[in-house]
């Protein structure tokens, strides 16, 4: 049982650290709490879904349409709202609490378009391919999910180091202002960055989506709770934290429900993300700032 | 009769219908529209437009029009309290059906019950609902009535000897179904191998059934909404669990195997209304129901249904004066009274007991059907 269950802890934290990698993204650079991030989730989600029931498209496409749709959500909400409270110097609150009004908009309009009920990939679609090792049970979609998520941080966390664009988006997350200075293209790198953060956050919509067959107006905001979670618990902005944190949090949520009880859960998962937070504030991987006036 | 006279005649017809209204019944409808509970809310609104426009169609009550008032609690305690409030004090309606969920009956029925306005859920199957006052009615067989008959039927065809048991334990239905559940297994002496539980929203429940597996059980008992129980049997398909599943009132929705498919085969699950029960009240509400909505109907449509037709009888029986005070509580009186045949079978109202010993408000009087699920639908168990 135990195999078993770590298994279980795996897939379940690589879901938590799909969903947390856009969001941290966000967080880093723009150091804004984008709490649309959750409906970029069901909008790929959806994009996916309408490509391949409407227009009988491949998955392939799916996910293009899903990262298409999500990162134009995501440029909208960028240039139409955070730009605006950007030039204005808004406080961190206000464009928090605006995302929260994004998120009203976006899926009471996916309630609108799709309706209320859940809707399904169809069965064809379906990877339904299963190993079993042992009493091991895994099936192929759950294995490309926490591949997927590997191989995004991976590939997120190189751009970052190693390209010219990622040292430009670390000056940003340094200073924006000395980044302006030196040249670099400030307002372009937030577009472009508020694009990618919801173009994975609606491949990880698509993956989820599909891992779990249900795809509804209200599938962000659960799976946004735990989200929040992780990126405080692997440190603001920071790519490696929120993978160690989604994978914390699925590990501690799992092993909990399995060996104390399955109302725990939570509780364990939250008071573990209490007690590490009291000895690092910042977070796993989290520096605190004190530059900041 | 040619084409032209026929047509005077129905004109004048409806001028006489149009003539005769004295005075629209205003009754108002609270269900979830919008939000996760709009699965159930909105059929159930389908069901009561369909009886309203039937029975409109026929000339309304005594001459009188029938006019809903449909509002959307979206499923929250505080939104149904804030449409009771409307209904009465400004849409100033005879009596409310709704709301969708027994959480927001439990927190909108005491506003109905002060007001005394009746109240009267269609699905609504937590215990303790009419207890709540005199004004609270509802035509939902309540789980205890149901869930003794269904793991009855289970254990004996299955030859069960231990049961695990998953339940949503952060929702009145779930839980309420669970505790029942509970003491049904008690009482038939059927030992529990583990109990677990999970919360609205969750979609990852494999912990809980690997946990579940290890204790090799020879059914799972759930108690969950259509949609998590769904997943929920996906999962334990997946991870190699192959005991058969018993449900609750949250199973009966054919959304249950729109995800489900084939991991839910075997499922016993009791409901208080057949979609192929022959009787030709049932016949009837399934074609009706098709014709208008194109889709198939459910047990809560079916309920909502027989719902208004339980009023309509109850507002035939009473002399409607005008002033909303004195034709709400005629109406009040007259309901407890009304037996029906409807599309869930005959009905009547069984008074119910109050925490406080009095006699308090309504429940349904019904027998449940037993369903086993086959090739991904639901099919009446014959004992076979």
């Amino acid at each position: 049982m135990l195999e078993q269950q770590l298994v279980n802890a795996l897939t379940l934290g690589s879901v938590y650290a799909l969903f947390s990698l856009g969001f941290t993204l966000v967080f880093g650079v723009l150091e804004v709490i984008n709490l649309s991030h959750g409906a970029m989730f069901m909008a790929g989600s959806f994009a996916a879904l309408t490509v391949v029931t409407r227009l009988k498209a491949p998955l392939a496409v799916g996910i293009l349409a899903a990262m298409l749709v999500s990162g134009l959500l995501g440029l909208a909400i960028d240039a139409l709202i955070l730009k605006r409270l950007r030039a204005r110097h808004a406080p961190h609150l206000i464009p928090m609490i605006a995302t929260i009004g994004a998120t009203t908009v976006l899926t009471s309009a996916a309630q609108g378009l799709f309706g209320v009920e859940v809707q399904r990939f169809p069965d064809e679609l379906l990877p339904t391919r299963e190993f079993i090792f042992g009493s091991v049970h895994v099936r192929a979609l759950e294995l490309a999910i926490v591949g997927i998520a590997f191989l995004l941080m991976t590939t997120l966390f190189l751009v970052l180091r190693h390209t010219r664009q990622g040292r430009a988006l670390r000056a940003i997350a340094e200073s924006p202002k000395a980044a302006a200075l030196l040249g670099i293209n400030v307002e372009g790198l937030f577009l472009a960055t508020s694009f990618t953060a919801a173009a994975l956050g609606g491949v990880a919509g698509l993956l989820i989506g599909l891992n779990f067959n249900s795809v509804t107006p209200l599938m962000g905001q659960p799976i946004l709770h735990k989200g929040i979670a992780v990126v405080i618990l692997g440190g603001m902005g920071d790519i490696r934290g929120a993978l160690f944190g989604g994978l914390f949090l699925g590990f501690a949520e799992v092993l909990s429900k399995a060996y104390l009880s399955s109302q725990m859960g939570d509780a364990v998962a939250f008071g573990l993300l209490f007690l590490i937070l009291l000895v690092r504030p910042a977070g796993l991987f989290g520096r605190v700032l004190e530059r900041k006036a | 009769m040619n084409r032209a006279t026929k047509h005077l005649l129905f004109a004048a017809a409806g001028l006489l219908a149009v003539s005769a209204v004295a005075g629209d019944l205003k009754i108002g409808i609270a269900e979830a529209l919008t939000g996760g509970a709009a699965q159930y809310g909105v059929p159930i609104r389908n069901g009561f437009q369909l009886a309203a426009d039937e029975i409109n169609a026929k000339g309304g009550i005594n001459g009188n029009k029938l006019v809903l008032v449909v509002e959307d609690e979206q499923g929250k305690k505080e939104e149904a309290i804030n449409v009771f409030k409307k209904l009465i004090f400004q849409d100033k309606v005879l009596m409310i059906f709704g709301p969708t969920l027994s959480n927001s009956m439990f927190a909108a029925g005491p506003v109905a019950n002060a007001a005394k306005v009746v109240a009267f859920g269609t699905s609504n199957t937590a215990n303790g609902i009419s207890e709540m006052g005199p004004y609270i009615f509802r035509n939902s067989v309540m789980e205890s009535d149901v869930l003794p008959v269904t793991v009855r039927t289970a254990v004996k065809h299955y030859k069960i000897k231990k049961v695990a048991v998953i339940y949503g334990n952060d929702d009145a239905f779930t839980k309420s179904g669970y505790d029942v559940f509970k003491k049904v297994l008690e009482d038939q002496k059927i030992p529990v191998t583990t109990t677990e539980t999970y919360v609205k929203g969750d979609v990852d429940f494999k912990a809980q059934l690997t946990k579940i597996k290890a204790t090799n059980p020879d059914a799972i008992i759930c108690s969950g909404l259509a949609e998590e129980a769904a997943t929920l049997m996906v999962q334990a398909r997946g991870l190699g669990l192959k005991a058969p599943f018993i449900g609750g009132n949250g199973f009966n929705s054919p959304k249950l195997f729109e995800v489900s498919k084939t991991a839910g085969e075997g499922t016993f699950v009791g409901s208080p209304w057949a979609n192929t029960n022959p009787t030709p009240a049932n016949q009837h509400f399934v074609a009706a129901y098709k014709q208008k909505y194109g889709a198939e109907p459910n047990q809560f449509a079916a309920q909502a249904y027989d719902a208004l037709t339980i009023a309509a009888a109850a507002l035939k029986s009473i002399k409607v004066s005008g002033n909303v005070a004195t034709d709400r509580e005629a109406l009040h009186g007259a309901l407890p009274k009304v037996s029906i045949s409807g599309a869930t079978g005959p009905f009547k109202f069984r008074q119910s007991v109050g925490k406080d010993g009095k006699p308090a408000g309504y429940d349904a009087d019904q027998t449940p059907f037993i369903y086993v699920i086959r090739d991904g639908k639901f099919v009446l168990f014959t004992g076979k």
